[in-house]
């Protein structure tokens, strides 16, 4: 009976797979126009002299060429760098602790994760303007030290050249460090309760049974986030935008910001076209190895 | 009986009879002040702490006057409290030549929100019942495109975008917008559908097949019903998204109908003017109202939401 409900089906799916192709239509084209498309489109075009329209007059790599002896780019990417490089340790490091410490069959534990992962809901808008307020050196941190008594203290990273990014770290940190919290803790979670009892009778201290046992079982976890953290700070701009504008001098520029100010402001579309390709270059360094191990080379959960 | 503190701090040679007759039991510590107990909490309370004080010092200094933010430090409570900055931040507050404060850019962003939400989340779950369920030739290919997608930077595709609806004549509209959230909300809310009509036993599908059900009668009468929970988590999802997002607002939209981020970045970095501390903590408290209203009232479906993003097809 059963079968010959499937049987039926086989055949009249030719037909009435015609709703779900319409029905997939919006996907098909955001597919294909919108993400490879768009795309293509604008690789292609980064190799033209587009200034206000785009236009097909192409300059090989001129564009590129003008990217990367612009001091303002290679100011965009060393501050991606070290905002990249230390957000992605210290949301990590940060974001695995406290879901360690969460994970400790703890009280009111329920609290101190809604307290974690407010911020995560906020806008980057939000959280720029709040930590701009915050480090604003007449009123903030650095003028309640020195109110207390300690006259010397200088800690005003929003207009100081040399250290605004990391201004831009802690606010960016305190954002999105619960989102790491929190895929690390469900991370956790999915760890066999047996695995910590059978450390505990070979007396394992805990630390130990962490390092050695849970980190290398959390492997897909930690792949994951990384990724998530990873693609999130390419797109890094409504921060600094917020927060800095870019300055004080350009000094907290970033790429993605670079790319709208070529586009949208400077009327330079080819500059602007030939940053988003690095954008995305840079992003397939980081994806293409990483959906290869996941998707391709060897299942693994 | 050995707690969890004498087992971490033992090495070998606890009696093991002791441990496994805890063990299944479940080692729930006793609270207690134990060095471990007060290390764990006074770190959790701490960090805590780190995390709050941004939301204290916004809200008390939008109780303030100016005089006072002046003089005080942004710590301190407020001594003389008004609520003038957020009625100032609400209606009167100046962007450019509009003088209507930030209520302008939110009922935009609710002109926008509400639909984007509704469009993408309607056109993502019948994409995802087609992939689940309805699988035809191609299918596959489509997204994995949508899901490569995800991760390519919006930045290579923002120009394309901005020609498409120039094209068909809703650039600059919120409607144009609303596309845009729908295109950009399209592989993760997809994934999710998707994922979620695959954990669907198959035979009641196949029961309403037999029955002679068509695509949509199955998913009106069968499948919505039953998913309200993963749309109620796409909604959160959708709703924080869309109400945060600044760049689409920045790009495809004019200062007309600039969303509320956008229009509050605007009124706090102007550069015309005296900085009104206490209004621009006012007006931003009141942008980041809707998310936060959206993740204390969902609790842990936000998390759900948050867990659905991680998830791999």
């Amino acid at each position: 009976m059963n079968t010959s409900g499937t049987a039926a089906r086989r055949p009249s799916q030719l037909f009435r797979n015609l709703n779900a192709k319409v029905a997939s239509i919006p996907m098909i084209l955001t597919a294909l126009m919108v993400f490879l498309g768009g795309t293509v489109w604008t690789i292609v075009y980064s190799f033209t002299n587009s200034k206000l329209l785009p236009r097909l007059k192409f300059v090989g790599l001129d564009q590129y060429e003008r990217l990367w002896s612009a001091p303002r780019w290679w100011t965009s990417i060393e501050n991606l760098v070290v905002y990249g490089v230390l957000s992605l340790i210290f949301s990590l490091v940060i974001g695995f602790v406290l879901a360690a410490l969460l994970d400790q069959k703890i009280r009111f534990e329920g609290v101190f994760r809604t307290i974690f992962l407010y911020p995560f809901a906020l806008s980057f808008v939000v959280t720029g303007l709040t930590w701009q307020w915050i480090l604003n050196p007449d009123f903030g941190v650095q003028h309640l030290v020195r109110a207390i008594g300690w006259e010397s203290f200088t800690f005003n990273p929003l207009y100081d050249q040399d250290i605004v990014i990391y201004g831009i770290l802690i606010a960016g940190l305190w954002q999105g460090t619960g989102l790491v919290m929190c895929l690390m803790l469900a991370g956790l979670r999915g760890i066999d309760e047996d695995i910590w009892k059978a450390a505990r009778v070979d007396g394992i201290p805990m630390w130990k049974t962490y390092l050695f046992i849970v980190i290398p079982m959390m492997r897909p976890v930690f792949i994951t986030t990384l990724v998530i953290i990873a693609s999130g700070i390419v797109r890094l701009y409504d921060l600094v935008v917020a927060q800095t504008s870019g300055g004080p001098g350009g000094a907290s520029e970033v790429p993605a910001k670079y790319v709208y100010d070529y586009m949208f402001l400077a009327q330079n579309l080819g500059q602007g076209f030939a940053a988003s390709t690095m954008m995305l270059l840079s992003v397939a360094i980081i994806v293409v190895p990483w959906a290869y191990l996941e998707f391709g080379g060897g299942k693994r959960g | 009986m050995a707690d969890v503190q004498t087992l971490n701090t033992v090495a070998v040679g606890t009696d093991p009879v002791t441990d496994r007759i805890s063990g299944p039991r479940g080692a729930k510590p006793r609270p207690k002040l134990s060095r471990r107990n007060i290390f764990i909490y006074g770190t959790l309370i701490v960090v805590a702490a780190y995390y709050l004080v941004p939301l204290y010092v916004m809200v008390v200094t939008s109780l303030k006057g100016m005089p006072e933010i002046r003089l005080g430090n942004i710590f301190a409570p407020p001594v003389d409290i008004t609520f003038e900055p957020w009625v100032k931040a609400w209606a009167t507050a100046c962007t450019g030549l509009n003088c209507d404060g930030l209520s302008r850019g939110f009922w935009n962003s609710v002109q926008i929100t509400v639909p984007s939400v509704i469009f993408s989340i309607a056109v993502a779950s019948v994409n995802g019942y087609a992939l689940s369920n309805w699988r035809f030739k191609g299918a596959d290919t489509f997204f994995t495109i949508l899901i490569v997608g995800a991760f390519i930077p919006y930045q290579v595709m923002i120009y394309p975008i901005v020609i498409l609806l120039r094209e068909i004549g809703l650039y600059g509209t919120l409607w144009g917008l609303v596309i845009v959230h729908s295109i950009f909300g399209m592989p993760i809310l997809t994934l999710l559908f998707r994922n979620y009509f695959s954990s669907v036993p198959e035979e009641l599908f196949k029961a309403a097949r037999v029955d002679g059900a068509g695509f949509w009668r199955i998913y009106f009468v069968i499948m919505l019903p039953m998913a309200l929970p993963i749309f109620v988590v796409a909604i959160i999802i959708q709703i924080t998204g869309v109400w945060n997002d600044f760049l689409f607002g920045v790009i495809y939209t004019k200062p007309d109908t600039y969303p509320m981020t956008v229009q509050l970045n605007n009124i706090v970095n102007s550069v015309q003017g005296v900085k009104e501390y206490n209004v621009n903590m006012a007006a931003t408290i009141l942008t980041g109202l809707v998310p936060l209203f959206v993740y204390f009232v969902s609790g842990k479906l936000f998390v759900r939401g948050i867990a659905a993003g991680a998830v791999k097809g």
